[in-house]
């Protein structure tokens, strides 16, 4: 059941992962809205795992599912072997695996300081003895990112976009986590502070060896930070893949149409650069089409595409797709 | 003559904290028929420069000194009545955000026919017609039916494609798009950029296409001018600024960004925090959190300085470059 090729045990296993939300439709009538269906993976220790898609696809759903802010309709997740279940492994589960949410201004509380912020998770987790333990481990948290240490007493508001970033980066390394959700952490910051930051999770996974999952709709900054990539389209994984592999030569349709669509900053290689059309909009999840969920825009589809949603299904070593016609299109 | 000249453009907005100099003493022309594309992080103007162009700046801002030429017309001190002319009719701007510039309270075809009506002879019936023309024009299913929807009806793209349409409906020479696709997802971003791509062919206006992403100017623009605390720092066509870039800013910015190319290794930034730029520096405002900084560079500021006909930069490194070559 696992799509990967793995050697030993992953980090995360992500397992039928569902997510429905119910919406009111009418009068005591709900309909569930099929944010996250079926989704599985792994994401093995160490490893940067790139989760891509655009609006409405469910990949933030998914991140904050994986991390059981929201409980999961179906399926579960397995860390390190174990199942997340009850309360205490939720628990146990959030001591390990914390996140680091997009945007730097509404995520930190505007009536805390920069210390309380980093702090907040020590007192929750009562990882701390006396204050002075306190104190140092925010000290050394903010000297991890790169903040100065006399920034401690300050408000969120002194700070620019990047510094903001890494108060919230501080944040989530505050309980010594070895997984982390990355949910879009650099799409609000300019270009060159997006490197800064880019940089830094790098060079935290190296230090600490941590485990993210990253989530982003700009491919080329998840390109160039993960060693997988999963493709995410109306709720499902349509193919999941290594980082260069997937961007070199994407075999899903949809991938296809998403990697030609990225604006590449090089005038000559943009002026040669053939855009894949996709015919349509997005559709609705609550509407969501019956089969392979591409099949409206696919330039692919048969009939045959209307029935049954393709699995995840491992074509070549490492490399999954979920296309009914994937031998045929080639 | 060009279409649009702007000299030495200073715009200012005189807040409580003292003023800011957002825009700073630029110059740049805009041909018939070209894309120009300005490129800058928040906070360089970039924007502003645009607003200056149309005059609809906040209350607060202030074009302090400089000239806006459009088609020989002097813009900067015009009456109000002029600039109603123009803006619409002959510049037409449009946003970064379609979801807030549309009207949600009124349908999309009767927002699209008040700039008909206003700027043309055109009755109801006419502007009708132009309207549904226009919503054709942008690639939108079924524009009888979607003229009689509200904005709630449209997803982001189309909302965006309706704004073009109703920036185009007084076909205007010089279309300033701010950021128009920053709020899109990638598929959709590369639809409008191809419709606007194909529309200036069509109709053969000029564009000045504001953004912060390299990737779109590289896809659209035939100039490029590279903005940096409220000054033009490098200005070229695309292909000179992208692979024979003359200002460390620039060399940065691309330097910092993921490409295929620097796959596997580590970025290189652009070390420090962006300008503030109520505490501007004396010198080049860039010297800061240059790497290659000189003594000259934090006293001066550099003038343009020209690298061929078709590129300046205004970098100290290219006068020093060049003393040496003498």
């Amino acid at each position: 059941m696992s799509n990967q090729s793995n050697n030993g045990e992953p980090l995360i296993r992500v397992s039928h992962l569902k997510q429905y939300f119910p919406i009111n439709t009418g009068f005591f009538q709900t309909k569930p809205l099929k944010a996250v269906d079926d989704i599985s993976f792994d994401i093995m220790e160490g490893e940067t795992l790139g989760l891509v898609g655009e609006s409405g696809c469910g990949k933030t759903t998914a991140g904050r599912t994986i991390l059981h802010l929201y409980k999961p309709t179906g399926g579960e997740v397995i860390y390190r072997g174990q199942p997340v279940r009850t309360k205490k492994d939720i628990e146990d589960f959030r001591k390990k695996a914390t996140m680091v949410f997009q945007d730097p201004y509404s995520s930190l509380d505007p009536r805390m300081t920069v210390a309380d912020i980093i702090g907040e998770p020590l007192d929750v987790q009562n990882l701390y003895k006396t204050k002075e333990e306190r104190r140092e481990r925010i000290l050394e948290l903010m000297d991890h990112v790169g903040l100065n240490s006399e920034h401690a007493a300050r408000y969120a508001h002194e700070f620019s976009g990047g510094q903001r970033q890494r108060v919230g980066i501080a944040r989530a390394l505050a309980v010594n986590p070895d997984f982390i959700v990355c949910d879009e952490p650099v799409s609000a910051l300019d270009v060159s502070i997006q490197a800064q930051v880019i940089n830094m999770f790098d060079q935290l996974q190296d230090e600490l060896g941590l485990t993210y999952l990253f989530i982003a709709h700009d491919l080329l900054v998840v390109r160039h930070i993960s060693d997988r990539i999963a493709v995410m389209y109306l709720g499902h994984v349509v193919e999941l893949a290594g980082a260069s592999e997937i961007y070199e030569r994407p075999l899903h349709p949809y991938t296809r149409a998403l990697i030609s669509a990225v604006p590449v900053p090089d005038p000559v290689r943009a002026r040669a650069n053939q855009r894949i059309p996709m015919t349509g909009e997005i559709p609705s999840p609550l509407n969501a089409p019956s089969g392979c969920p591409f099949h409206t825009r696919c330039p692919y589809a048969k009939d045959s595409c209307k029935e049954g949603i393709p699995e995840l299904r491992e074509i070549e070593k490492g490399r999954f797709v979920a296309c009914h016609r994937i031998e045929e299109i080639g | 003559m060009a279409l649009l000249e702007v000299r030495d453009l200073h715009t200012s907005f005189f807040t409580d904290a003292g003023e800011v100099r957002a825009v700073n003493g630029i110059s740049f022309n805009l041909d018939r028929g070209k894309v120009l594309g300005i490129v800058g992080e928040s906070g360089s103007g970039k924007s502003v420069t645009a607003y200056s162009i149309m005059q609809i700046l906040a209350s607060t801002g202030k074009i302090v000194s400089g000239s806006i030429k459009y088609d020989g017309q002097e813009l900067v001190g015009a009456d109000e009545k002029t600039m109603k002319n123009i803006r619409g009719n002959k510049i037409s701007i449009i946003f970064q955000d379609p979801m807030t510039s549309l009207n949600p309270t009124y349908t999309i075809g009767k927002q699209l026919m008040e700039a008909i009506l206003l700027h043309t002879n055109r009755n109801k019936q006419e502007a009708w017609d132009r309207a549904v023309e226009m919503l054709r024009l942008v690639n939108v299913n079924s524009p009888e039916k979607r003229m009689k929807q509200y904005p709630f009806e449209f997803s982001g793209g189309m909302r965006q494609r309706v704004m073009i349409a109703m920036a185009l409906a007084c076909e205007p020479d010089i279309l300033i798009a701010d950021e128009p696709t920053t709020a899109l997802d990638v598929t959709i971003q590369a639809g409008i950029l191809e419709l606007m791509k194909d529309i200036q062919k069509e109709m053969g206006m000029a564009i000045i296409m504001i953004t912060h992403d390299l990737g779109v100017v590289a896809q659209l623009c035939d100039e490029v001018v590279v903005m940096y605390a409220g000054s033009i720092c490098e200005q070229g066509t695309a292909d000179e600024i992208f692979y024979n870039p003359c200002h460390e800013y620039t060399k940065g910015l691309l330097r910092s960004i993921p490409t295929a190319g620097n796959d596997g290794q580590k970025l290189e930034p652009i070390s420090g925090t962006p300008i503030d730029l109520l505490n501007m520096p004396k010198g080049c405002a860039f010297a800061p959190r240059c790497d290659a900084a000189m003594k000259i560079c934090i006293r001066e500021s550099c003038q343009r300085f020209t690298i061929n006909d078709q590129h300046m930069a205004a970098c100290w490194m290219n006068v020093k470059k060049a003393a040496e070559q003498k």
